[in-house]
């Protein structure tokens, strides 16, 4: 099975159609997710596991009166599926009533968005496993200074076709697919370790060979790391850092959370913080399915269409998530839920990360996160760990390598410290990242881990 | 070390927590659900994964056929914020070819569809032949049949709705009852899985797994300030009675009212303290900090790219030198314990249930194996089986070493939290599990909690807001001087628990015991905006 079993727009209509029919409740949501998925993983050279899958699930939501719940299945035998919405039903009918309710959504317009490579969904284990191969070759060219380095690494295909009908008339259908690879090299002498990874809609755009030949070369230059006392310092955050903290940004930007007195974003005495500078001027955070960088998911679950949202226009807070329950409430637009889901930008810069480095007097340069953990709601306040190649740039060189670090650290307020903005790379399917230098971040204590 | 010396070890494991098991699990003699055997069609289907995967040229093929239910309400206030019920059903066929592994799963379960995803995977393990330093080889086993079931009273799934809603719908009412309490969240999550596992061996298991895992948060508001309280309600390997034995309505307004001491309490002074941690707190850092550091997984460098490695390694440095902790450390892997979330009666690949020492008197003794990492430490452990730590979240998913309950075994003297306190001139005593955070070899930690205590000479002074503890494992664990006895056992643990590429999920419990700690560096993770 390859990525081009997935179920196709007439299929699933006609599926989405039969499941329709079974349904007499007064409102009717048909969520179809027809998924393929192909992976190899490695270490120490060899392939440790690899697997294909495919699964299709067919979501029923049915609505009486204010009564609404879900039931799921991924048996597509008209039995199953007739069990399937009675028991939704069943569940409807036991659940109390819903103030809250939404009606289901009629029909809508989406943009077309072009996010299905039929390479990638074709990527089969031969192909997969060269291109493993490569990596693994490039990354021991590359390693050779320190001995043999260790290698270890995920390569995956996914493909998926997603379709939201309703009772009232709606019909959404989105195919997409991702190629991903990742690989983390690690000196014989076990005290140094590098990381790289790529991502995109089109495998064709990542190149594994590069991918291992980064990874072993940061391992290579992270060898025999110095300690330095933690306290704040200016970080550099490559791209994938970057990534790392400022996608956590979604989780503050609830409309009803900020109303309700529960996020960064809320207004002190009531309300929020929507036309607050609230970052560093420079700083514009958008999500936009049809930009042809991100190509990102052109509706939700209920199929309400994803739009360009700008988050953050120059500083200023410009949209908050809104449900279409809060959005009618408080008359906002609503965004749907998951809005990252429409892919994420954040520009305002021009330089590449090798400038930002240039640039720098003293810093810190970091890879990549590990481990991130929300400790204070109020500030979006979150904890994690450095991994896999952190170093001392003095005088904008590379100075040494450091140790890892612990930080407590806030992606908001972090971007109020902002030194330079880098200009946005593509870091994984759906993300547009620049590098960041930071003033003043956190770092607030020494991790021995390599 | 010999035979006879691991003999002594399990039968002392196995007393300590047959002690625990008894005051943990009072409905376990009273189970009513039998165990359900494998369909017909199940085991023709998986008859013919197996033929055609030999006739591919496998040397050794499971199949695992899985019917998953889960069912998870969630609401908030005085409504239902959503009511999903999803059931999951498919093949997932492992074919093992010149020592490489292949996997391929599907949701067509007819035995053409079920020929060709076999065919897939032997595909598969040829392909990994183009990459291939080390040949996967398997520990002996010895072929099962039978049936298991968690016992349970009831099944959670059978339990009409309405009456779940109206139990979490009377806890919200009750925690809204507390002046400054404005948002309170409930939920459930329910979970049964019917697991048929065939292999080229011979096994053929079918097991029946019964999960219930609920959750609690009051949320009050100050000025300008909010505080959360989750209560600790760990999930359990266990039916609804377990859900009914917590009386959520008549203890909610307790835990509510703590969010709003929260708001009022005073915030913590960073610095060196004495921890005290109650094992609503603990479970979460024995799971981090020793559960993962622990699987040889990661000890060999398979997690390197993911989750990590471990400061526990290279196996040949550490097995029986490495000081974990004081020699009343002892810390015990287990899938038999009744009410834990990784209770099996067998494993993904048929090897029965174990229990076995992980650290012992404070010394690391072993690691969490499956069938192809057991040879790879046998000569330093003497144990030639496969301590049978195989799992997959899924039939889509391929099995691989998962961590069974990790638990921290009472100490000789049975003493309680009250004691420990009554012990400790300047402390703070945390309950619950809050923020947790750990570096990728499992040395540096950061953990929080909900509700936290000042102590001073012996007593409990007032509440404290803003804690986090930070540490470094070996340090920290060193650091233990005191734990409680067997009655302040209690069993905590992670439904949701993440390793692996793909990620998959796995549910575990840790029991423990209150201990407590010296000179652990306290953070006051207030900061302004």
């Amino acid at each position: 099975m390859s990525g081009d079993a997935l179920l196709t727009r007439d299929q699933a209509k006609a599926l989405a159609d039969r499941v329709l029919t079974f349904s007499t409740a007064d409102e009717t949501r048909v969520n179809i997710a027809s998924t393929w998925s192909g992976n190899t993983r490695f270490a120490d050279s060899s392939i440790t596991t690899s697997g294909g899958s495919g699964d299709v699930s067919v979501t029923v939501t049915v609505t009486i009166g204010k009564r609404r719940a879900s039931a799921t299945t991924n048996v597509l035998d008209d039995e199953s599926l007739k069990r399937t919405v009675e028991r939704a039903v069943s569940l409807a009918r036991l659940s109390p009533d819903d103030p809250e309710l939404m009606p289901e959504l009629g029909p809508q317009t989406f943009p077309p968005i072009n996010a299905f490579v039929e390479k990638t969904a074709d990527l089969d284990p031969e192909v997969r496993n060269a291109a493993v191969k490569r990596a693994i070759e490039s990354a021991t060219d590359a390693g050779k200074a320190a001995g043999r380095v260790f290698t270890a690494g995920y390569l995956e295909a996914n493909a998926r076709a997603v379709a939201v009908a309703t009772s009232k008339g709606l019909f959404a259908y989105h195919r997409a697919t991702d190629g991903n690879f990742s690989m983390t090299s690690r000196t014989p002498d076990g005290t140094g370790s590098g990381w790289a990874s790529a991502g995109a809609r089109d495998w064709g755009k990542v190149d594994p060979s590069g991918i291992g030949r980064i990874a072993a070369q940061k391992a290579v230059a992270s060898r025999n790391p110095q300690q330095i006392e933690p306290g704040p310092y200016v970080a550099i955050l490559e791209p994938q850092a970057a990534t790392d903290l400022v996608s956590l940004i979604d989780r503050s930007l609830s409309a009803r959370a900020a109303d309700e007195g529960r996020s960064p974003f809320s207004k002190a005495g009531g309300g929020n913080r929507v036309g607050e500078k609230v970052v560093d001027e420079r700083v514009t955070l958008y999500s936009d399915p049809a930009d042809a960088t991100l190509l990102g998911d052109p509706f939700d679950d209920q199929g309400l269409p994803r739009r360009r949202i700008v988050w953050i226009e120059k500083g200023v807070l410009k949209n908050l998530i809104y449900s279409r329950f809060w959005a009618q409430k408080q008359s906002a637009m609503p965004t749907g839920e998951n809005a990252f889901a429409g892919g994420l930008a954040l520009t305002g810069g021009t330089t590449s990360t090798e400038e930002i480095i240039a640039g720098c007097e003293r810093g810190i340069l970091i890879t990549h996160f590990f481990y991130i953990r929300y400790l204070d709601p109020r500030t979006a306040l979150y904890t994690g760990l450095t991994r896999d190649g952190v170093f001392l740039v003095e005088k904008g060189k590379i100075a040494r390598a450091l140790k890892n670090f612990r930080w407590n650290e806030s992606p908001l307020l972090m971007l109020n410290r902002l030194d330079e903005i880098g200009r946005p790379e593509p870091t994984a399917p759906g993300y547009m990242m620049p590098a960041l230098r930071i003033r003043d971040f956190n770092f607030a204590s020494l991790s021995d881990a390599v | 070390m010999s035979p006879t010396r691991r003999e002594f070890l399990r039968a002392s494991a196995a007393g300590a927590v047959a002690l625990a098991s008894t005051d943990l699990i009072r409905s376990a003699d009273a189970q009513t659900v039998a165990a359900p055997g494998p369909d017909p069609f199940t085991i023709e289907l998986a008859n013919e994964a197996l033929t055609a995967a030999k006739g591919a040229g496998a040397s050794y093929a499971d199949v695992r056929i899985g019917r998953y239910r889960r069912q998870e309400i969630a609401t908030r206030e005085r409504q239902v914020a959503g009511v999903e019920d999803t059931e999951s059903f498919g093949i997932g066929i492992r074919t093992l070819i010149n020592g490489c592994w292949g996997f391929a799963a599907t949701n067509q379960l007819t035995k053409d569809s079920v020929r060709k995803t076999a065919l897939e995977a032997a595909f598969m393990s040829r392909a990994a032949q183009a990459v291939q330093r080390r040949r996967i080889e398997l520990a002996p086993i010895k072929p099962v049949t039978g049936t298991w079931i968690t016992p349970i009273t009831r099944d959670p799934l059978e339990v009409p709705l309405e009456d779940k809603v109206a139990l979490l719908l009377a806890a919200n009412e009750a925690a809204l009852k507390v002046k400054d309490v404005r948002f309170v969240n409930s939920g459930l999550q329910l979970l049964r899985e019917i697991k048929t596992l065939v292999t080229s061996d011979g096994t053929n298991v079918t097991q029946t797994f019964i999960r219930v895992g609920p959750d609690f948060r009051a949320t009050a508001i100050g000025e300008d300030d909010f505080q959360n309280y989750d209560e600790e309600l760990a999930p359990r390997g266990m039916g609804w009675e377990y859900i009914e034995s917590l009386n959520l309505p008549a203890n909610a307004e307790r835990w509510a009212s703590l969010a709003v001491e929260k708001l009022k309490s005073r915030t913590v002074e960073a610095g060196q303290w004495d921890l005290i941690l109650e094992p609503t707190n603990l479970w979460l850092t024995i799971h981090e900090s020793i559960g993962h550091a622990t699987e040889l997984d990661r000890a060999l460098g398979e997690e390197a790219n993911y989750a990590g490695t471990t400061f526990a390694a290279p196996p040949d440095k550490v097995l029986g030198h490495f000081k974990y902790g004081p020699s009343f450390m002892n810390i015990q892997a287990d899938r038999t314990q009744d009410g834990s979330l990784s209770r099996v009666a067998w494993d993904d690949e048929g090897v029965p249930a174990d229990q076995w020492l992980l650290v012992e008197k404070g010394i690391l003794r072993d690691y969490q194996t499956t069938r192809e990492q057991a040879a790879r430490i046998e000569k330093l452990t003497g144990v030639s089986r496969s301590h049978g730590c195989s799992f997959a979240q899924s039939w889509s998913n391929v099995q691989f070493q998962r961590m069974p309950n990790v638990s921290l075994l009472p100490g000789e003297q049975d003493i309680g939290v009250d004691q420990i306190v009554a012990a400790t001139d300047r402390g703070i005593l945390i309950r619950n599990t809050g923020s947790w955070s750990i570096d990728h070899q499992r040395y540096n930690f950061q953990f929080s909690g909900q509700a936290f205590y000042e102590v001073r000479g012996g007593k409990i002074v007032g509440m404290l807001r803003d804690v986090a503890y930070q540490a470094n494992t070996p340090v920290f664990w060193n650091s233990m001087d005191m734990i409680g006895g067997k009655s302040s056992y209690w069993l905590g643990g992670a439904f949701n628990d993440g390793k692996g590429e793909p990620s998959q999920i796995n549910s575990v419990s840790h029991g423990c015991v209150p201990a407590r700690f010296r000179n652990v560096t306290i953070l006051n993770t207030r900061k302004k905006a």
